[in-house]
């Protein structure tokens, strides 16, 4: 018997059937969005006595029912907030920090260590304008601080945290986290939040 | 007599599609790979808001979603008020105590810690609802938390 070759098989419909996969693939993905604003709550505690802290020290923001701003008792647009809050924050009312660019103002806060920004939303807030405002709040403090990375080891804060969160980074982590520490020090987050 | 005949018939030629089968294959398995099956179906709007200060939320595991907005089209008999979703149904605000203790029962115990609470509410949704599910998160102590939001400009989107 002579060997008979085996026949080809048909390829041709290949395309149809990955294109059959693809289409099933393509509809039923939802590229998951899993970044956000990370935020700490304060934990539940008996009620102190609250320390005092002087008025020029925070930083009020009110957020009403009709989604309004007003921000140290004066009506502000969303898009100005930022600047103010920094301005804020950067203040260096009592001289004590030489590292402080702002304007010096005797009235504004002492020193971004003491600074607080208040932030109180009434229950019909929206949550878009919500998140809007914390956003803004935090890009001024992330601005500070990167520009305090900047003056003090010529990379940004953003950076040098990026940098701490990569495994394949080559420096000294232990280093990283010293300097990364003290920029926290220098401008400390400090939001606090009511409801109305 | 001339030398150049004109060839027969003049048509032009078929495109080859031998490749196309790897062009598809291709992307058929970029969708694979990029697909993430979603745990819990969704019975609420979830248009979620936009910010660009944002952090990513690297280990997956670790976070417990807590779903809000308003009830979507098909079930439109649970009301048009923003309403809490945990795993695949409505919950009320007091369950959230128990859906956060069942969370952390299923995680080994060292890493009970590191668990966040991924909020993911509907940008039209109101604070009163938030400001609920955050006051019971405090009483869980459940402090960690992250507002997931899409990445885009805060004053475009207003």
């Amino acid at each position: 018997m002579a060997k008979r070759a085996a026949p080809e098989v048909n390829a041709g419909s290949m395309a149809d059937i990955a294109f059959l996969l693809l289409i099933f693939f393509l509809v039923t993905t939802t590229i998951e969005t899993d970044s956000g604003i990370n935020r700490k709550l304060p934990p539940m505690e008996e009620q102190t006595d609250p320390p005092v802290i002087k008025k020029k020290n925070i930083f009020t923001v009110l957020l009403n029912g009709k989604d309004e701003l007003l921000v140290e008792d004066e009506i502000m647009e969303l898009k100005d907030l930022r600047l103010a809050a920094r301005s804020f924050l950067d203040n260096g009312g009592d001289g004590s920090c030489d590292f402080c660019k702002g304007a010096r103002d005797k009235e504004s806060s002492d020193n971004p260590t003491k600074a607080i920004i208040s932030l109180a939303n009434n229950r019909e807030t929206t949550y878009k304008t919500y998140i809007a405002v914390q956003n803004e709040l935090v890009a001024a403090y992330n601005e500070l601080r990167n520009e305090r990375a900047m003056a003090l080891y010529n990379k940004t804060f953003a950076e040098m945290e990026a940098n701490y969160n990569d495994v394949n980074w080559p420096g000294s982590k232990d280093a990283l986290k010293k300097k990364i520490e003290q920029i926290k020090l220098d401008y400390p987050q400090k939001l606090s939040e009511v409801q109305e | 007599m001339s030398k150049f005949k004109k060839k027969k018939g003049g048509e032009i030629p078929a495109v080859n599609t031998a490749s196309l089968p790897d062009i598809v294959f291709m992307l058929l398995f970029f969708f694979m790979v990029a697909t993430v099956m979603r745990q819990n179906t969704l019975m609420i709007e979830n248009n979620l808001p936009f910010a660009d200060q944002v952090e990513k939320l690297d280990k997956k595991d670790l976070v417990m979603y807590i779903y809000a907005g308003k009830p979507s089209a098909n079930y439109k008999q649970f009301g048009n008020q923003a309403r809490i979703q945990l795993n695949d149904k409505f919950a009320d605000v007091k369950e959230i105590a128990s859906f956060i203790n069942a969370e952390r029962a299923s995680k080994r115990e060292e890493l009970v810690p590191f668990l966040t609470t991924a909020l993911k509410v509907d940008s039209n949704a109101n604070m009163g609802l938030i400001g609920d599910i955050k006051q019971e998160l405090r009483k869980v102590n459940a402090l960690k938390i992250n507002y997931t939001t899409k990445k885009g400009s805060v004053l475009g989107n207003n």
